[in-house]
């Protein structure tokens, strides 16, 4: 594999670009591998990664029923933030932020993350104050944060909507400057060429269709391409855990899935240099514009429990309104594409990151909205648990029974309503 | 766009409509152990497939109804009142 470099681009742009070489193997599954990562989203993909680099496991595969990038990888609005209140989370997107900061030259792969700032726009002095002790709280563990008055907030994003007579007139905002946004593609294709560099299989089109068990271990699973046997293995699925967690013999679990919609519009010269984020009330809306110039946004999820990849119009019709009030000046602006990605919802809105019943099945899932700021995170502590059988203490309480134990993690204070956990 | 037939007012969107989710739950009584509440509250089997779930018919009649949905295609199988009574009134008035 021809490693990246500004040598390799300018001798390639001399020869036509004829010397490059496939990012990836496509091998045969063997019979038997150390451990197995169900699902070849970016978490499954960031896990393999990282047990090959930081445990030397050599002898990986990832399974993934369609192509890499075409889950959620693929459908998300490509924002990356550490900004959280709650213990837990707090330590552990701040490490997701700074492997962000590094994945390009980790992965010898331009994965485009720009930290361009996150600005969660503020409406009234009482969620500017509460914004003053969530981000005061953030800063104790090491995060950046800044609360800006609105002369700050004009100066820096000009053409927000600022009228007095507004129906949620703008007071200030909610600043995080590491924060910003991520080629989403090239996330799962960095990590599946970084992986594959060091022996990973990555086995796509491969669906898998049941497990076996053997003395309370899973042995095997069964594939559309075949039994392939393994001595660990991990689940890394969201949007359908539900369904493969009953394949491997269990039955319920804390987790709903609902499906999210986002929207880019057609590319546009530069309009807006930060992601931008509007909440109150039922209003809820982010925005950002991509390098090519489309205006990337969604909103709030469709309502209800769905595991179709498509959206439906209410929530197309409500983000479009939050979209016009925040930037009027999108008026006129034209949709390119919508879609809509399948989400583990949770009890708490927080993920998990645990062991099972079964002594070597390993759960990684309930990523709700935030799931691709956390991959880089979430491979490396789902790796530090396969690895070691045990929990690294960062994610010590994304467990299964936190909700028993009443130690949810619920970052929004909705309560047991996964739908409400955005 | 979802359509609901509503029984007491009609076909409606769903947009008129709000959602309670999985309708197959029985809380458990007051004094049942906390494995029993922490399952009622917080375990979900999350079907991909058809369920029975709730709904409310805010913007009309208020009523909670229960609908029996395939959360894959949603396609709408059955709708009827959450509450037993009024349901069975429903079903009496609709006979007769």
């Amino acid at each position: 594999m021809t490693r990246f470099s500004a040598w390799s681009v300018f001798r390639n742009g001399l020869k036509g670009q004829s010397g490059w070489d496939r990012q990836w193997r496509d091998p045969q599954p063997k019979a038997e591998y150390d451990v197995v990562i169900v699902g070849g989203g970016l978490h499954g993909l960031a896990t393999a990664y990282y047990l090959a680099k930081n445990h030397g496991q050599k002898n990986i595969a990832v399974v993934e029923k369609g192509w890499l990038g075409g889950g959620n990888g693929g459908r998300n609005t490509t924002i990356v933030r550490s900004n959280y209140f709650m213990r837990g989370n707090r330590q552990f997107y701040e490490h997701s932020l700074k492997l962000w900061e590094d994945l390009s030259h980790d992965l010898n792969y331009n994965v485009m993350f720009s930290q361009r700032s996150h600005i969660s726009l503020l409406h009234s002095p009482a969620a500017i104050d509460g914004a003053a002790r969530r981000y005061n709280t953030m800063r104790l563990t090491g995060t950046d944060a800044e609360i800006w008055d609105l002369n700050t907030l004009k100066a820096n994003v000009p053409h927000l909507n600022y009228s007095a007579d507004a129906r949620f007139p703008i007071m200030g905002a909610a600043v995080q400057k590491r924060a910003g946004t991520a080629r989403h593609d090239a996330v799962a294709w960095g990590y599946a060429r970084a992986a594959d560099a060091l022996g990973v299989d990555i086995l796509q089109n491969c669906e898998v269709t049941g497990t076996t068990r053997e003395d309370g271990r899973i042995t095997a699973i069964e594939t559309s391409r075949g039994r392939i046997g393994a001595k660990k293995v991990g689940f890394a699925v969201a949007g359908n855990t539900s369904r493969l967690w009953q394949m491997a013999g269990f039955s319920t679990l804390p987790i709903e899935s609902h499906k999210l919609q986002a929207f880019v519009s057609e590319p546009l010269k530069p309009l807006l240099d930060q992601v931008v984020v509007f909440g109150v009330g039922g209003a809820h809306f982010y925005i950002s514009q991509s390098d090519k110039g489309g205006m990337v946004f969604g909103g709030d999820l469709d309502w209800y429990k769905s595991y179709a990849q498509r959206g439906n119009l209410p929530i197309v019709q409500d983000v479009a309104e939050c979209a016009v009030s925040i930037l009027p000046c999108l008026g006129r602006v034209r949709l390119l594409r919508h879609w809509s990605g399948v989400m583990d919802m949770s009890m708490d809105g927080a993920p998990f990151i645990c062991k099972t019943p079964l002594p070597n099945l390993y759960l990684n899932a309930g990523w709700n909205y935030g799931g691709f700021k956390a991959s880089p995170a979430s491979g490396w502590y789902f790796a530090d648990l396969i690895a070691n059988d045990r929990p690294h203490n960062v994610i010590s309480n994304f467990t299964l029974d936190r909700f028993e134990r009443g130690i949810n993690i619920d970052e929004r204070g909705a309560g047991p309503d996964p739908k409400l956990h955005g | 766009m979802i359509r609901i037939n509503c029984p007491f007012c009609g076909e409606r969107d769903h947009s008129e409509f709000g959602y309670g989710g999985d309708g197959s739950i029985e809380y458990p009584p007051l004094d049942a152990s906390a494995e029993a509440w922490t399952q009622a509250v917080f375990e979900r089997e999350n079907i991909r497939g058809v369920q029975t779930e709730s709904w409310q018919h805010v913007s009309g009649c208020r009523q909670w109804l229960l609908v029996e949905r395939d959360t894959m295609t949603h396609e709408i199988h059955s709708v009827r009142a959450a509450h037993s009574g009024v349901a069975a009134v429903v079903e009496k008035e609709q006979q007769s």
